[in-house]
């Protein structure tokens, strides 16, 4: 069945498109988990944004885009964090995250956070605000160098992403044209585990649903599991680790990047 | 029913070791959601039941927006047509008006349908306790009445149960003999013996309500068993215990309803009988009850409609949550401690209880959105969820240590350069620490996360003070 979001991303019609001559001027928000767990993924996005044609900023005021807070009931400080993020990236054309999850807290959540003018700029802001396959594909229609002889992956459609923003095909389409064939999970509509915080409040309940994600991405036979989350990627790494299951996890962006064949950094770093 | 939520955590990992309990949930994990969609497209299809969703939100929201007038219709339709109504504002004075009628009657014996509301007032123990003998009707309610255990989910209570489980029970509780009950079909019509007598010997049968029609004052049940209507038809008396928020305007939103509720819970097009109750038995019936009681429930359904739950107040009780639900398969229904497990139930009970003794459960949810997406009656599920975890944060139920840690957190989120300099220090420890293995297994204050899974080792720096260095900054 097809994915019923409650509000899809605006087409890009919808959106103010600068003059096709000027580059189109994109801030990566490239999101704390990134940041800290996986540069690679910020700078493979980084990249990404540069190939497709787009001048991009990465402000240095970016943290946190107030996730914690939000789904932990901080719903105060999650709107404060709102309002600082609004601030640094609402001057530029195009706020872009290699992340579906921060994506929908930008674009459907911070309009439940903040009233009066606040709301009026939380929703102008969400206007302009994409996520990178989505971006990459349905704005700037990036075809990303074609790989040779690239190993079938399997791919994890990240919940938010999913439901709230409606990416399903974006990530996929961009796979296709990079030449990487994608295997599809028998149940890839079913949460993996990770929820955020819930991970460390329920260990046992998302361990438990991370085996069966695993279970899943391993009976596709492909031996890396594609994401656009940072967050349920490194979960299930996390998880495969404790279990010494030998897959594979990568960002789409470092995948349509070519680094399909290099492992995560920190190991390449410590071998 | 006594509650049992606090002790959830525990419950769900005892859940989740129990293998065959774990397959059978699994399977019905995959089933109901094939179920549900296959009948959707088969009758309808999805646009046919996006405008019916509609349409019954619709309903419901005007529905509740003006119960006390549609309470008041019903109750003058339904005292036309000769029945009783009785408000009960909470658990007790239901159980002590069903007592009353009971008593009146000198009934000996009680034949139920499946009703949760008297699973939420807990009924049967204070009409046990009174020395009325009571016998649960539906399949799945008579299963986990003689197992003594209470149910699992809200449309098939006795889920949890496998058919060893079952055959064993009925050896063991039925006297007749030696038999070998080899098959499903076997033990149904072993149970539908039984259960014949207890319809003929009742006194006063009870029996839920899908729907309150106001415009008719009458009553709707949805059932696949036909065990409600031989409750509503052969005894003298009939009591409909139900809330009071299942009020609908008129027959036609009922069956408006019915089309969304059946697809939603079974994955049929229509269940095996739909009943309409009108009242007592008029001259030239018949048949059809002496006399007939409707006692509705409130038990905090008002102050949720007139707070931010309101909307909660639209589930048409399907279970489609649930069956959509990966941390439902994975805890099972008796892990969430009350009457109503899965998404629904974790909103509903520290509605109906307190947040206090339900504080685990609005975290029970990894906001995967799939309840919602499923929910035939548009409830934002998720963020009433998360709604509630702001009444935990503000009202202190929330554990000191997640808030405190959360407070930092966002104060440096709040300080950039701060929380730059706090994380490059951190990145470097964690990069130190699990550079050997690639992981990290044992780090303070990530007790949670390596409880069930390692850390992946971070890079050597973060990618602002990486990036910064490349600009020459």
């Amino acid at each position: 069945m097809a994915p019923t979001p409650r509000k899809t991303l605006d087409t890009p019609q919808d959106k103010q498109e600068p003059t096709p001559s000027t580059p189109r001027h994109v801030a990566l928000y490239v999101t704390c988990l990134a940041d800290l767990m996986r540069p690679s993924v910020a700078q493979a996005s980084l990249e990404l944004l540069q190939l497709a044609g787009c001048e991009v900023t990465v402000p240095a005021q970016q943290t946190c885009c107030g996730q914690p807070a939000y789904n932990n009931g901080d719903f105060s400080g999650a709107a404060r964090i709102a309002q600082q993020l609004i601030e640094s990236f609402e001057d530029y054309d195009y706020v872009v995250l290699p992340s579906g999850s921060c994506a929908g807290m930008l674009i459907e959540h911070y309009p439940k956070l903040l009233e009066g003018q606040w709301l009026e700029r939380a929703h102008r802001f969400a206007g302009r605000v994409y996520e990178l396959t989505t971006f990459l594909l349905d704005v700037c229609d990036y075809h990303p160098e074609k790989q040779r002889s690239a190993a079938p992956v399997a791919y994890h459609d990240s919940c938010a992403g999913l439901r709230e923003l409606g990416i399903r095909q974006q990530p996929r389409s961009l796979l296709a044209r990079a030449g990487i064939p994608v295997e599809e999970l028998a149940q890839a509509d079913v949460c993996c585990g990770f929820g955020g915080t819930f991970c460390a409040k329920m260990p046992a309940l998302s361990g438990a649903m991370a085996d069966q994600k695993l279970q899943d991405a391993g009976d596709t036979g492909a031996g890396t599991l594609i994401g656009g989350d940072l967050g349920c990627l490194l979960a299930l790494e996390g998880r495969a680790s404790r279990r010494n299951m030998p897959m594979q996890f990568q960002h789409i962006a470092e995948v349509l990047r070519g680094a399909a064949s290099t492992p995560p950094n920190a190991k390449s770093d410590a071998s | 029913m006594q509650q049992h939520s606090r002790d959830f955590l525990q419950a769900a990992s005892t859940a989740i070791g129990d293998p065959e309990s774990a397959g059978t949930r699994k399977a019905l994990g995959l089933l109901m959601p094939k179920l549900r969609e296959q009948a959707i497209e088969t009758f309808g299809g999805s646009d046919d039941f996006s405008a019916l969703r509609a349409e019954v939100k619709a309903i419901r929201q005007h529905a509740l927006g003006h119960l006390a007038h549609y309470l008041e219709s019903f109750t003058s339709a339904a005292r036309e047509n000769g029945s009783a109504v009785h408000f009960a504002r909470n658990g007790n004075e239901l159980n002590d008006i069903v007592l009353d009628i009971c008593a009146r009657h000198e009934a000996h014996r009680i034949a139920k349908g499946k009703s949760m509301i008297t699973e939420e007032t807990g009924l049967n123990a204070a009409l046990e306790a009174a020395g009325f003998a009571v016998r649960e009707t539906d399949l799945g309610e008579y299963i986990i009445q003689e197992a003594n255990e209470t149910p699992s989910h809200i449309v098939g209570p006795a889920l949890h149960k496998s058919q060893a489980d079952i055959r064993e029970l009925f050896l063991d509780r039925h006297d007749l003999g030696e038999r070998d009950l080899a098959d499903a079909t076997e033990m149904v019509a072993e149970a539908r013996q039984v259960l014949r007598e207890e319809f003929l010997a009742a006194d006063v049968g009870i029996i839920g309500s899908n729907a309150l029609i106001a415009e008719n004052g009458y009553s709707m049940l949805v059932t696949n068993e036909g065990n409600g209507d031989l409750c509503a038809n052969l005894p003298p008396v009939l009591i409909v215990c139900t809330s009071v928020d299942r009020v609908l305007p008129r027959a036609t939103d009922a069956m408006a309803m019915l089309r969304l509720l059946v697809r939603s819970t079974t994955g049929q097009a229509v269940s095996c009988y739909t009943s309409f109750y009108a009242g007592p038995r008029r001259p030239g019936d018949v048949d059809g009850p002496v006399e007939t009681h409707f006692v509705l429930l409130d038990n905090h359904r008002s102050e949720i409609l007139a707070s931010d739950y309101a909307e909660m107040l639209q589930c048409i009780r399907c279970g489609a949550c649930l069956n959509h639900c990966p941390v439902y398969m994975n805890a099972g229904g008796h892990a969430y401690g009350w009457v109503y497990p899965g998404p629904m139930g974790s909103v509903l009970t520290p509605l109906l209880t307190s947040l206090e003794d339900s504080a685990h459960l609005p975290d029970a949810c990894t906001a995967c959105g799939r309840c919602e997406e499923v929910c035939p009656a548009s409830i934002p599920l998720p963020d009433l969820l998360r709604d509630l975890r702001r009444d935990k944060f503000e009202q202190r139920v929330t554990a000191r240590r997640w808030r405190w840690g959360m407070q930092i957190h966002a104060w440096l989120a709040l300080h950039p350069r701060l929380y730059q300099r706090v994380t490059n220090l951190a990145v470097a420890v964690m990069h130190r620490v699990g550079r050997r293995h690639g992981v990290i297994r044992r780090l303070p204050f990530a007790g949670g996360w390596l409880e069930a899974r390692d850390l992946p080792t971070p890079a050597a720096k973060t990618f602002q003070a990486m990036h910064q260095e490349s600009l020459g900054k």
